[in-house]
């Protein structure tokens, strides 16, 4: 090993070409996104306007007509797979993070990571085959009748949600060092409140990106709704019906003859990525102020 | 919190130390035939030692001789490590802190804890971080909490630095202001008792200086064992000195006597330099 100038000149040159590889990778990459990005805009912006947020769809063949009922439709759905994705998800993260034994959580773990790679139509399938099929009935009262309905729509999307939203509280409750929660436990705090008031508290950030990952990924799902709120043309305010949603009337509206519907799904998909981007975007946000300290 | 003292006396009220007796002193720990095992690692062995009230007692010893381990045993938070096994007995003013009835959370606000690397809760103001032990307990009333926030930064002597930023992050504070701090917390529950683990050992001489006159301040009102790999610390600030070796206690005497004239050989040797 020499430093001699020869060598210096060399070494320059290599950095510089490899950094252009890299660089040109990056670019490989994010052109994709970018091709996506503009397409989307320049198909779906002409079809875009006040009435596709205010009306409902149009019929066959039948110029204008909206998304209102789907955009209503896909944030019933997001909050219903709130309610059952964030508390159950949160809940065992906070388990595999503090209480479980390792084999135990060894155990759960692997399940999760299971899930995480089961396809979502499975979703819809099991679902539709637990609760579309039979509905539920507990001691005798219909919680959830049979058939098609938000409800079952959303407890797809929920199931979905639970093993991503695990994972990544687990991920960040970890992130916080072990001597907070000693400092706590020796005030004399009790377990839980150290685990919701101390460590849950230093991880918000962390926990609330993942939650909002989480729900950007199952907005756009649509596999899981095919069997389960099956879409609707119509307002509906009864949860126990079938509801539509934005992936779903995109998904109805470009397999469709008509070129009217085809601008209206792209106006749609346009709706959708911005905002999925626009829950991204906020994450970034979140995320951008101090750390969780390490 | 009725229930452990019903359970046990409580000491002599903390607030009144002019009024200590110079009469013999009781001793607020009374330890015997304490084992304590991490899996297979004996890591304490068959020490037993009283501790008086109101005095400082300083455990030293090399690295691994087991004087952190005793000292987590004091508030029960040893039980935190997984595999970890203890036997012996450990009397709290003539209670025994592992009776089945006990419960450790009520133990540890009786029996503080300062630890060797300074945690302020991130997530905390510098006013919350002191009073947190309290509000997570239950207490509600703004103005208690208010006073003995003062209070207890006040006899950590960081009051004048960081009176006019409470609402500051915890963590913005240096290193020995973090410490000063995490000692305000600890004492504004009010326990009987401080267990120190190295509390000056990340920090600076200065910063030292300071947590050691806080300590010698503290032990008028407190029961205090500290933990040091220090033994100049141990001679300035302790009453008491007890000197661990692989897991044993070897010698436990007043600070002086150890000092200048240890009983046993392998002290002699520590204290000199020879090892550890």
């Amino acid at each position: 090993m020499t430093f001699s100038a020869t060598n210096h000149g060399m070494r320059k040159a290599l950095s510089v070409c490899v950094s252009a590889c890299t660089f040109l990778c990056a670019c490989l990459v994010l052109a994709p996104l970018g091709l996506v990005f503009v397409n989307l805009v320049q198909m779906g912006a002409r079809s875009l306007n006040l009435a596709f947020f205010t009306n409902l769809p149009a019929g066959p063949g039948v110029a204008g007509g909206g998304m209102a009922n789907a955009i209503a439709g896909t944030l019933i759905l997001i909050g219903l797979a709130s309610v059952i994705g964030i508390p159950a998800g949160v809940m065992g993260g906070v388990f595999l993070s503090e209480f479980g034994s390792s084999r135990v959580n060894w155990f759960i773990r692997f399940l999760c990571d299971i899930l995480n790679g089961v396809p979502s139509i499975i979703w819809g399938i099991v679902i539709n085959g637990l609760v579309v099929v039979p509905g539920v009935i507990i001691a005798g009262h219909v919680i959830i009748p049979k058939g098609f309905s938000a409800y079952a729509g959303g407890l797809a999307l929920g199931c979905l949600m639970i093993p991503l939203v695990m994972r990544t509280t687990e991920e960040v409750l970890v992130l916080v060092p072990h001597g907070y929660r000693e400092a706590a436990l020796a005030l004399g705090i009790a377990r839980w409140r150290t685990t919701v008031h101390i460590v849950m508290q230093t991880a918000a950030r962390g926990i609330l990106t993942g939650i909002l990952l989480a729900l950007a990924r199952v907005a756009g799902e649509t596999a899981p709704l095919l069997f389960t709120a099956l879409g609707d043309n119509f307002w509906n305010n009864d949860l126990t019906k079938p509801i539509a949603a934005l992936p779903l009337q995109i998904f109805t509206y470009a397999n469709s003859a008509y070129p009217d519907w085809h601008r209206q799904a792209w106006a749609g998909a346009l709706v959708l990525v911005a905002f999925i981007f626009t829950l991204n975007i906020s994450v970034r946000f979140l995320t951008r102020g101090k750390p969780v300290r390490v | 919190m009725e229930r452990i003292q019903e359970i046990i006396p409580k000491a002599a009220p903390a607030a009144a130390p002019q009024e200590s007796p110079a009469g013999p002193a009781r001793n607020a720990f009374e330890i015997t035939g304490l084992n304590v095992w991490y899996g297979q690692k004996h890591a304490v062995q068959e020490v037993s030692i009283n501790v008086p009230e109101r005095t400082i007692t300083a455990i030293i010893g090399p690295s691994g001789c087991g004087k952190s381990t005793f000292l987590r045993c004091l508030n029960r938070m040893h039980e935190l490590v997984p595999k970890s096994r203890m036997d012996g007995s450990i009397r709290f003013y003539g209670q025994d802190l592992y009776a089945p009835q006990i419960d450790p959370a009520v133990i540890r606000r009786r029996i503080g804890m300062v630890f060797q690397k300074s945690n302020p809760f991130p997530t905390m103001s510098i006013a919350e971080n002191v009073t947190v032990g309290l509000r997570l307990n239950g207490i509600r009333n703004r103005a208690f909490l208010r006073d003995r926030m003062e209070q207890s930064l006040r006899m950590a002597a960081l009051w004048d630095e960081v009176k006019d930023d409470l609402g500051k992050p915890g963590v913005s504070l240096s290193g020995g202001q973090q410490q000063r701090l995490c000692i305000a917390r600890a004492i504004a529950t009010q326990p009987e008792v401080l267990l120190m683990d190295e509390p000056a050992s990340a920090l600076d001489p200065i910063a030292t200086m300071k947590v050691e006159e806080l300590i010698h301040q503290l032990s008028r009102d407190y029961t205090i064992v500290i933990v040091t790999h220090n033994m100049q610390q141990a001679s300035r600030v302790s009453d008491k000195t007890a000197f661990f070796y692989m897991g044993r206690l070897v010698e436990f005497s007043d600070t002086d006597l150890l000092f200048t004239r240890p009983r046993e050989k392998q002290t002699e040797d520590y204290i000199s330099g020879r090892f550890g």
